[in-house]
């Protein structure tokens, strides 16, 4: 018993003595990040891996809160972790933003930065900031590693040219998903012209049989390789069953998809949260959108899976790569796609997101839609049907 | 009774035996839940040394902290308590009548969807003061409606009321999602967000400061009161309890036995709606699937633990709020997965569960002459 008793006191006194320490560290900066999910889910681990990793880079203490539902919890816990000595606050999912803006009016000295959100630039506040990356260009190299494996099937004689159909289990019609499908698709035809998708939705984020159950209903259809946006495991499972390519999305799955996995482009946000916290540190504004590229290493793919890729993907990615960097491969091309029949010549999009659903910037420019445009905003806006794709159910 | 006849029957009396206590001595209740609670404590500290090497005393720290570790998080957790304790409130009178209610969430989630289309398609016709009356009334009905349609079928066809009132909830929950596309903001997304954000329209009014939550916590302890006093001192209240004892006493001292569920689960129902209401006019001001968040099943735990008597109910509402809000710090504070402080509630509630057989049964052992010591084991 009096060993017990030792002990415990030991403990204690190592206790308090982390304690003060960390009273004493209060120099420094910390960052508080709120998550929808835990670890469990890829969206929300890709975001917490660049978390730990940008924090312990630049040495600044953070806190990780995990399950925070898209209401009143996440304005609770923005508030809590400002008040609990944070220097900027972050929210990972989209239904977290109209609570993030309400933290972020009565804390103004604390930083709010809010990932997927489009309301900073219409809110006027200086402490509140959105953040997304020019993921199409990753979605677009990873459609052409599709394109490719589909001219490789093509050649061996496993379907013809015409009946090159693939799939994509989308999770909700929203502008971001809308655009990150369009953008693989584009960058499948610019290698296989023949190609035509079918895209159903889960209207969900996250829902793994869902997910599997469209995935499957697609390769009955005929779609000879599937893509994801939504964040289970749901599709690439339900692809390694049947034998289907797969192009992933917000990480590799090749341990559980040796046999079907392509590539998978993701947002790497390291470089964003080494930026939030730079400028904390250096007295500089954050800005009210930042769009990652493939520059600033925000966009990136994984390494290719040479079992399931046609030979040459890596070369030829690398290529593409080069013509985004130079400009002279532009994704939305408006010579590349059409709609309904027509070229697309003029479109207004809801940039300014007021709650009316009416478009009232223009965003073609030059010949290109404008996406993530530098002084628009950093969310996608992208939401047009273009030819070529078929929304099942729609 | 094994009985005294031969030799052999008399060895094989078993080692202990079960009788139910006529009457509970008032201390005893007391006695075994602290001492389930205490042994509750141990088995956590011990299951968190072995399984995550973190010092127990910290995590029981954490789980404190979590619910007062701050002002404003004190005073959330009275307003989570509130809001678990009108809910749980809410499902008494049915559960009195011996009519399994597990359709709280339902219930719940009609009042919530009724209060947000109020706020939603009123905004532009209406001034706030008159959009919030219709969101009382409407939340109300609607709830009203969710408990009252299992009733009907009940008093009238016999239907089984725990299916009938479970499967409510995913009409309820289903409806929900379909008009959260409907009112979407941005198109496409499939979220409402918070409603009426800038103008504030529908937003019920905040006494004091915002972050005290007063207003949900008035209500709940009025609601909570009301129903007291109606459970033991209306004559509804008694209809309701002969009800639930046996219904042929009840049919022969001339009590409508039809009326009398019908009538119990319209107020069940209505203050499940009155629930909806506080969580999007007062708490959250936006409408998901997810905004009742299981506390209608939640609230059968703390009716039963409570022994369906409103003002204990505050007790362990408090208790299931504490320990919700804890698992969640402990998720935080010590990087774990949210799954281990399930672990820890679920022995926590395992031990006080438990505790109630011990109340309301008494364990005899085996009488050995010679050893006088073993009976007080």
């Amino acid at each position: 018993m009096k060993k017990l008793i030792s002990l415990l006191l030991a403990l204690a006194l190592c206790l308090t003595c982390f304690a003060a320490m960390a009273e004493g560290a209060k120099e420094n900066l910390k960052v508080g990040f709120i998550f929808l999910h835990d670890e469990n889910s890829t969206y929300d681990n890709n975001f917490m891996t660049g978390a730990k990793a940008a924090c312990e880079k630049l040495g600044v203490e953070y806190v990780l809160v995990p399950n925070i539902a898209e209401g009143e919890a996440c304005y609770e816990k923005a508030a809590e972790l400002a008040e609990g000595g944070c220097d900027i606050v972050f929210a990972d999912s989209f239904g977290h933003e109209s609570y993030m803006i309400q933290a972020a009016k009565e804390f103004p000295e604390v930083e709010f930065c809010h990932a997927t959100g489009t309301r900073a630039h219409t809110e006027g506040l200086a402490n509140y900031h959105n953040a997304f990356a020019t993921i199409y260009q990753g979605r677009y190299l990873a459609g052409v590693a599709a394109g490719l494996k589909l001219n490789e099937m093509i050649a061996n004689g496993a379907f013809t040219a015409e009946e090159a159909k693939i799939g994509y289990v989308g999770a909700y019609p929203y502008a971001e998903v809308k655009s990150g499908y369009t953008s693989f698709f584009l960058g499948v035809r610019s290698v296989c012209p023949t190609v035509t998708m079918e895209v159903t939705f889960t209207n969900s984020w996250y829902d793994e049989a869902l997910e599997k159950e469209g995935a499957q209903m697609l390769i009955n259809n005929g779609c000879k390789l599937i893509s994801q946006h939504a964040d289970s495991m749901g599709a690439p499972t339900a692809c390694e069953t049947a034998g289907v390519p797969d192009v992933s999305y917000n990480g590799s799955t090749v341990d559980a998809c040796p046999n079907t996995f392509i590539v998978s482009s993701r947002i790497d946000w390291e470089p964003y949260f080494e930026y939030i916290i730079n400028c904390v540190k250096n007295g500089e504004a954050i800005a009210t959108d930042w769009c990652g590229t493939i520059e600033t290493g925000s966009v990136v793919l994984t390494d290719v899976n040479e079992k399931a890729a046609a030979a040459g993907t890596v070369e030829k990615l690398e290529e593409v790569k080069a013509g985004l960097l130079d400009g002279s491969i532009k994704v939305f091309d408006t010579a590349a796609f059409t709609v309904k029949g027509e070229p697309l010549t003029t479109y207004l999009a809801d940039v300014d997101d007021m709650g009316d659903y009416q478009g009232e910037t223009e965003v073609v420019i030059d010949g290109q839609f404008v996406e993530s445009g530098e002084g628009f905003r950093s969310a996608p806006y992208f939401d047009l049907d273009i030819d070529g794709i078929t929304m099942l159910g729609a | 009774m094994p009985s005294p006849q031969t030799a052999k029957t008399q060895a094989r009396e078993p080692l202990f035996h079960i009788t139910k206590r006529v009457l509970v001595p008032r201390f005893t209740g007391l006695k075994v839940r602290l001492i389930a609670i205490v042994l509750a404590m141990a088995v956590c500290a011990l299951l968190t040394t072995i399984l995550t090497g973190e010092n127990p005393l910290s995590i029981f720290q954490s789980i404190f902290s979590g619910s007062f570790g701050t002002v404003r998080k004190t005073w959330s957790t009275i307003r989570d308590v509130a809001i678990l304790l009108i809910i749980s409130v809410a499902v008494t009178p049915a559960f009195r009548m011996r009519f399994w209610n597990v359709g709280g969430d339902g219930q719940a989630l009609a009042g919530c969807l009724a209060a947000a289309a109020c706020m939603i398609t009123l905004r532009d016709v209406m001034p706030s003061w008159a959009i919030m009356i219709c969101m009382t009334v409407a939340s109300i009905a609607a709830g009203a409606l969710w408990g009252f349609l299992p009733a009907f079928f009940k008093a009238k066809w016999g239907t089984n009321e725990t299916l009938f009132t479970l499967m409510m909830n995913y009409i309820a929950t289903q409806l929900v999602a379909f008009f959260c596309v409907v009112w979407e903001n941005p198109k496409g997304s499939g979220q409402i967000g918070i409603i009426n954000q800038r103008t504030q329209i529908g937003w019920l009014p905040v006494i004091g400061e915002s972050k005290y939550h007063l207003f949900s916590i008035i209500v709940a302890v009025v609601v909570c009161l009301a129903m007291y006093f109606y459970l033991n001192y209306h004559k509804h209240g008694f209809e309701l309890t002969v009800v639930g004892e046996s219904e042929r006493t009840a049919h022969y001292v001339g009590i409508k036995v039809d009326r009398v569920i019908m009538r119990t689960m319209l107020l069940s129902g209505a203050v499940c709606g009155l629930t909806g209401l506080l969580l999007v006019g007062s708490v959250n001001h936006t409408l998901t699937t997810t905004l009742v968040d299981g506390r209608g099943f939640t609230a059968v735990m703390v009716a039963w633990l409570a022994h369906f008597n409103p003002l204990w109910m505050v007790l362990t509402s408090f208790l299931l709020v504490l320990l919700d809000r804890g698992a969640s710090e402990i998720a935080t504070n010590f990087a774990l997965n949210e799954s281990f402080s399930d672990i820890l509630t679920g022995v926590i509630l395992f031990f006080i569960i438990g505790s109630e057989f011990f109340i309301r049964y008494e364990i005899h052992f085996r009488h050995h002459p010679g050893k006088e010591a073993a009976e007080h084991v």
